[in-house]
């Protein structure tokens, strides 16, 4: 059973180099949460892929859909107006969604075919059943 | 706990494919691409019955939000633990790969064992697939998950087993990626369902019958 080599820090694994944002500037500005995005620029990576985050990193995002997750709960038990509430629900399960794929599953990071091959199914099944449901008349009042 | 990026290891059979990605991640992502179809349509079916059972009982009186919500937490960080499985595997430290992957499981696990109880209580209350729309539709979609969530706990374990072995190592680091790209799906579905079938009301009343047009 082999363990890490011993004498070998994460940091000289890592064989990182710049901090900067490889998408450019127009990139970093439109982030929304800039923490998240201090990925260094790494060597031998396949054409199209970026470093992917950092444990710390990982876990800041957990730490936020967790937040979010208690956001939602909070939210259902307010009893709001219902499509204000529905429509923040929605808002908030998307945000997650959106979190997990591109750091969890590192969709923003990987090389771009892999995004769209994944957005074909999503885009193509959202798409089917809106008009699926429309069709049933699920949205009429 | 660092907070240096890690970079990607992908052996050399990732380079050699005219894409730039090795054939078993796209293939994974394939195959999620097409399990947003399969989901859609249970999700789908959910939505389109909710409302319209005839009997009781509804989904107002028998969700239990706050051990749902406590179920949909410990999901959420399986998939933490499950990046923190890659990102040790990807840094070559196998001790916590195993630790973490171990972490995964048992958070799946806890999610499952919570879903088995949850299945129980419904059907003390008188709910079981056959009782009515909302009844069929609810446990087949999440029936469905817990299906998967359980193949992805077999892969999890499957993989521990293969390190014990020190047969994975950080040079097929992608095994525990495309592993992981599937059990970040599982919880992205559930995060879908756990607001749309949870969280998001009824649109009618408990026992009120409404007719599908035409």
């Amino acid at each position: 059973m082999s363990e890490a080599e011993p004498g070998t820090t994460s940091e000289q694994q890592a064989g990182t180099t710049t901090a900067t944002d490889p998408r450019g500037p127009s990139h970093a500005e439109a982030d929304p949460s800039p923490a998240l995005h201090q990925v260094h620029a790494a060597p031998h990576l396949a054409s199209g892929e970026h470093a992917h985050p950092s444990e710390a990193q990982y876990i800041r995002i957990a730490i936020i859909l967790a937040a979010v997750t208690a956001a939602e709960v909070t939210l259902y038990y307010l009893k709001l107006q219902r499509t204000a509430s529905n429509s923040l629900l929605l808002v908030f399960a998307a945000v997650k969604g959106a979190m997990v794929a591109l750091y969890f599953m590192h969709l923003k990071f990987d090389n771009r075919i892999l995004r769209r091959l994944f957005l074909s199914g999503f885009i193509l099944a959202v798409f089917v059943y809106l008009a699926y449901l429309t069709t049933l008349g699920v949205f009429l009042k | 706990m660092t907070d240096v990026a890690v970079p990607v290891a992908h052996g050399d059979h990732a380079l050699i494919t005219n894409t730039g990605v090795s054939n078993e991640k796209l293939a994974m992502w394939c195959f999620l691409g097409s399990e947003c179809l399969l989901f859609g349509a249970l999700i789908s079916t959910y939505i389109l019955y909710r409302g319209r059972s005839v009997t009781g009982p509804n989904p107002k009186q028998i969700y239990d939000i706050p051990y749902t919500s406590i179920s949909s937490f410990v999901l959420l960080m399986s998939s933490l633990t499950m990046v923190l499985a890659l990102a040790s595997i990807q840094r070559g430290d196998y001790r916590r790969l195993r630790l973490w992957l171990l972490a995964t499981a048992l958070l799946g696990s806890s999610f499952i064992a919570g879903q088995v109880y949850e299945f129980t209580s419904f059907i003390r209350k008188g709910l079981t697939i056959k009782t009515n729309l909302f009844g069929s539709s609810f446990f087949v979609l999440t029936g469905f998950h817990g299906v998967h969530v359980t193949l992805g706990i077999v892969m999890l374990l499957s993989l521990w087993n293969l390190s014990m072995r020190g047969r994975l190592t950080q040079d097929r680091s992608e095994v525990v990626e495309i592993a992981g790209l599937y059990w970040h799906f599982v919880d992205l579905v559930w995060i879908v369902i756990f607001t749309v079938i949870y969280l998001i009301p009824s649109p009618t009343h408990p026992g009120v019958l409404h007719t599908l047009p035409g």
